[in-house]
């Protein structure tokens, strides 16, 4: 829609976009707002919280009081542990489906996805019962094995979809060239899919760091990550809206930043490449 | 490029992750499948497990809490439906309109899709629906009204709200792009051909958008049947919030009663199913091309 | 040296027969085009001799060697994509090294013939830019510098010029003829422009369905093509082959004649038609005329001086000596 348009009419576009967003946005910055207040000023009625003087109280203690940064630590091994091991199993697999394709590759994509359908309270209790067998339960490491595997079909499916935009002929050029399997893989390849392959580490650890029915299942004190902290929080605590909010915003602001880096990789990885 | 050589590289290369998945699918399924014919309350040591065959499939939809789950559930999912996906095509129609800060108001919107489910629920249910201090019951107060027990008088529709806020930049940002690859020169051919505004959005941004609306429908279809944390922190399945995941949900966990519960699960598998297999067909003939 | 033989080669994917065994050999120095509609399985030939897809039978020979199991890389070959298959992340001095850097070569030795190569192709300005940076016609030539570092055996190009606009396409046709004539290396090209075909072979392989229809220099092609598929598929505009009862008075079953092989006045002549449209091309004209002979409209080929109006009623004389005749199975009647 190259078509310019007048003055006017972007004006009105303009404004009722941005009214549109600010109250979708709003909550999000309520929560801002409030997490700079005391705890007896953020009950207040809207106005007089605004007028209240801010304060970086409640972040102290948040940090003082609940562990928050052990919880934090268990979000970031969680979300980048499960994706990095994802990665490692999912690249040699996206690499052969994209560049060595059979007559059985899209079956096996289909499968794929067709588990990331399954519900998860399905398989609740054998997860759990295994977990328990394995001495898993509230550890880190079980946590990792479980987030991998539910966002590993995401991890293959992007991958392979980025892969396939690399044109083959390409791949036969460095052939040509003389490069060995390795060499096309270390010299063409790699840096080729790398802008690819960044956009899919983004997307599996929002994913993964937000993920909350096996974060909430699994943990108890030890492996909890943010999900699991906050959602301790839901009462009599809860009242606490100052503490709340900054052990919230500390909670959503490394992930709402990366998101707004992934937003054309989200939809490509959650719709599985059916909308472009 | 397909050579004999690369091919069996290929098939090794795919095995982990084929291998895993498949275990991961399987093993618990099949565990799911076996309690389900079973008697068995690891809690209660003195009842004996044993085989019940469908005993536990009559119970799960015989019970009392069965049908208002389904309800409830449905519910839910069919009104986050129908607010995402209408507010969803307003909001891409509009951002994709000429603007000034184009970039940041679609920042904005696509904003709560990233705010972890815990906080979304914890965050609606004190700082804007508490009846006493939420941002909705000042307002309310404000103007002169009693302020609204949301949660516990409109559990159903406060949850559909909270729902929804999560997942309406999902559909915005899918149906944002769909609309982006609409060719202008065929809106611009159908307003030569006389339409008016309405028309073209009838007969040519509508078509256009279907199956990126189908597969919205679809995929949050899959996600809403299985929202857990909203419920778990705001209501815990009080007041006629009791969906299937969570009913299924109280009876493994929390009642210990893993037969029961895994004739449940067994049910919202199939359910899933039916859905997925819809959603499956769009993305396998898209692969094709 | 640079002598490539095909033994029997055929090529199936899967059950689907695309190349039934064929034999072909192209001798060193030759620039050899292998020409016909897409869909064809020139581009898989073109791969097979690449190295790119395994034969299904036969072999491949090399300079007398059997390279049927050699991977692309050893064959010495340098191929020319359609694509141009640049590498996207690398500048074009790097573009242009990679397979000497693959083929080990020391520092000194690689600068040296890619600062040849970009003098040779006019490159030297662009040396330090990506490819995403330069116009289709100099990626195409960064294409080729890939290719003749490695000094290979033989050159393959694959439609190498049909991404270009028709003006470029004109100005790279004759850069790549005057690389041939410089470098005396075989060259095989693939492409479905039989104007490429004519203006640059010293020898045609005319493709149908994976079968070699003809082999032969651009003027016997021209002058005797071996059948119908040839006849029609070889020159522009094409030739008109007239059927039926005019057909049947040569003793053929099909009978053709080239549009400039076809006298036209409004007096008198052989045929009696209708002028339909005409093409004015400056030098030449063609019109298209509506005869008795053939549903078909009749084209020629007349001096651009020459007008008629559209309607007009004008003879037609073909000239006997040019006259090609066809049998029932289209073949070529000596």
């Amino acid at each position: 829609m190259a078509r310019a348009v007048t003055p006017r009419r972007k004006a009105l576009n303009t404004f009722a976009a941005w009214l549109i967003g600010l109250i979708i946005f709003f909550p999000i910055l309520w929560i801002f707002v409030l997490s700079f207040k005391t705890e007896g000023n953020a009950i207040l009625p809207p106005l007089d919280v605004l007028r209240a003087p801010w304060t970086f109280e409640s972040y102290g203690i948040v940090q003082d009081r609940s562990d928050y940064f052990k919880h934090f630590g268990n979000s970031v091994i969680l979300a980048f542990g499960s994706t990095l091991l994802g990665l490692i199993i999912a690249v040699p697999a996206a690499w052969a489906m994209a560049f060595v394709p059979g007559k059985r590759t899209k079956d096996i994509l289909m499968w794929m996805l067709s588990t990331k359908m399954l519900p998860a309270v399905g398989v609740l209790y054998p997860i759990y019962l295994m977990f328990i067998k394995l001495g898993l339960l509230d550890s880190r490491i079980g946590l990792v094995i479980v987030l991998m595997l539910i966002n590993l079909p995401i991890i293959v499916w992007m991958l392979y979809t980025y892969f396939r935009e690399i044109p083959g002929e390409i791949l036969e050029a460095a052939r040509m060239d003389g490069a060995t399997l390795r060499e096309e893989i270390l010299y063409v390849l790699t840096p080729m899919a790398l802008p690819g392959m960044a956009s899919t580490v983004l997307l599996n650890v929002i994913l993964a760091w937000n993920e909350a029915f096996w974060t909430l299942n699994l943990t108890a004190a030890k492996a909890a990550p943010l999900t699991a902290f906050i959602a301790s929080y839901s009462s009599p605590e809860g009242l606490f809206y100052a503490k709340l909010s900054a052990a919230s915003v500390m909670a959503i602001a490394p992930i709402l930043i990366m998101g707004w880096f992934s937003q054309k990789q989200l939809v490509r990885g959650l719709t599985f490449g059916a909308v472009k | 490029m397909a050579t004999q050589h690369s091919r069996s590289a290929a098939r090794l290369m795919m095995a982990p992750a084929v291998t895993l998945l498949l275990g991961w699918m399987l093993i618990p399924l099949s565990m799911t499948l076996f309690f389900s014919f079973r008697k068995y309350l690891p809690m209660r040591p003195d009842i004996a497990q044993e085989w019940v065959g469908f005993d536990n499939y009559v119970r799960f939809v015989t019970s009392s809490s069965f049908w208002p789950s389904i309800q409830a559930t449905l519910i839910i999912v069919g009104g986050v439906l129908a607010i995402t996906v209408v507010l969803g095509i307003a909001l891409a129609l509009l951002l994709s309109q000429e603007m000034w800060g184009r970039g940041i108001v679609r920042v904005l919107v696509i904003a709560p899709f990233f705010v972890m489910p815990t906080v979304t629920a914890l965050l609606w249910k004190n700082m804007f629906m508490d009846p006493v201090n939420g941002f909705f019951a000042h307002i309310l107060k404000a103007v002169g009204l009693t302020p609204i027990e949301f949660l516990s008088q409109h559990t159903l529709l406060s949850l559909i709200v909270i729902v929804a806020w999560q997942w309406l930049p999902f559909a915005t940002l899918i149906l944002l792009t769909a609309t982006q690859s609409l060719d202008a020169e065929q809106l611009e051919a159908a307003e030569m051909d006389g339409a008016p505004w309405v028309s073209r959005f009838l007969w040519i941004m509508l078509p256009h958008l279907a199956r990126a609306i189908t597969v919205v429908i679809l995929i949050q279809t899959i996600f809403l049947l299985g929202i857990f944390a909203e419920i778990l922190v705001t209501t815990q399945g009080a007041f006629g919030s009791r969906t299937l995941t969570y009913l299924i949900y109280q009876r493994v966990l929390e009642s210990q009663n893993v037969g029961l519960g895994s004739a449940g699960g067994v049910y919202a598998i199939i359910l899933a199913n039916i859905v997925a297999i819809f959603l499956m067909r769009i993305v396998g003939k898209n692969l094709d091309t | 040296m640079g002598q490539i033989k095909l033994n029997q080669v055929s090529k199936s994917f899967g059950t689907v027969e695309v190349i039934p065994p064929l034999d072909l050999t192209i001798e060193n120095g030759e620039f050899v085009v292998f020409v016909g509609p897409s869909g064809c399985g020139k581009s898989t030939l073109l791969r097979l001799i690449a190295g790119l897809e395994d034969v299904t039978s036969g072999h491949v020979m090399i300079d007398g060697v059997d390279a049927t199991s050699i991977p692309p890389a050893k064959r010495g070959l340098a191929m020319v994509f359609q694509s141009y298959a640049l590498y996207p992340h690398m500048s074009v001095r790097k573009n242009i090294a990679f397979p000497l850097r693959m083929a080990g070569l020391d520092k000194a030795e690689q600068d040296r013939r890619v600062r040849q190569a970009a003098e040779v192709l006019n490159l030297t300005d662009y040396l330090d830019r990506r490819p995403g940076q330069l116009s289709g016609g100099q990626r195409q030539r960064v294409a080729i510098g890939r290719a003749i570092v490695r000094e290979p055996k033989a050159f393959l190009f694959d439609e190498p010029l049909s991404n270009l606009d028709a003006a470029l396409r004109v100005g790279m046709r004759l850069e790549i003829s005057e690389l041939h004539k410089r470098l005396k290396t075989t060259m095989i090209y693939v492409t479905h422009d039989q104007v490429e075909a004519m203006t640059m072979a010293d020898k045609i392989v005319v493709l149908q369905a994976g079968v070699i229809e003809q082999v032969g220099s651009p003027l016997e092609l021209y002058q005797r093509p071996r059948n119908t598929f040839v006849a029609g598929f070889i020159g522009s505009p094409k030739m008109n082959l007239i059927g039926g009862a005019e057909a049947e008075k040569h003793g053929a079953a099909t009978i053709g004649i080239r549009p400039e092989h076809i006298d036209i006045n409004e007096k008198d002549g052989l045929w009696q038609g209708t002028v339909g449209v005409s093409e004015h091309l400056g030098s030449d004209t063609f019109f298209h005329i509506q005869c008795g002979v053939s549903p078909e409209p009749i084209t020629v080929r007349a001096t651009g001086e020459k007008a008629f109006e559209y309607g007009a009623k004008v003879h037609l004389t073909p000239r006997p000596e040019h006259l090609h005749r066809f049998d029932a199975k289209g073949l070529r009647i000596a």
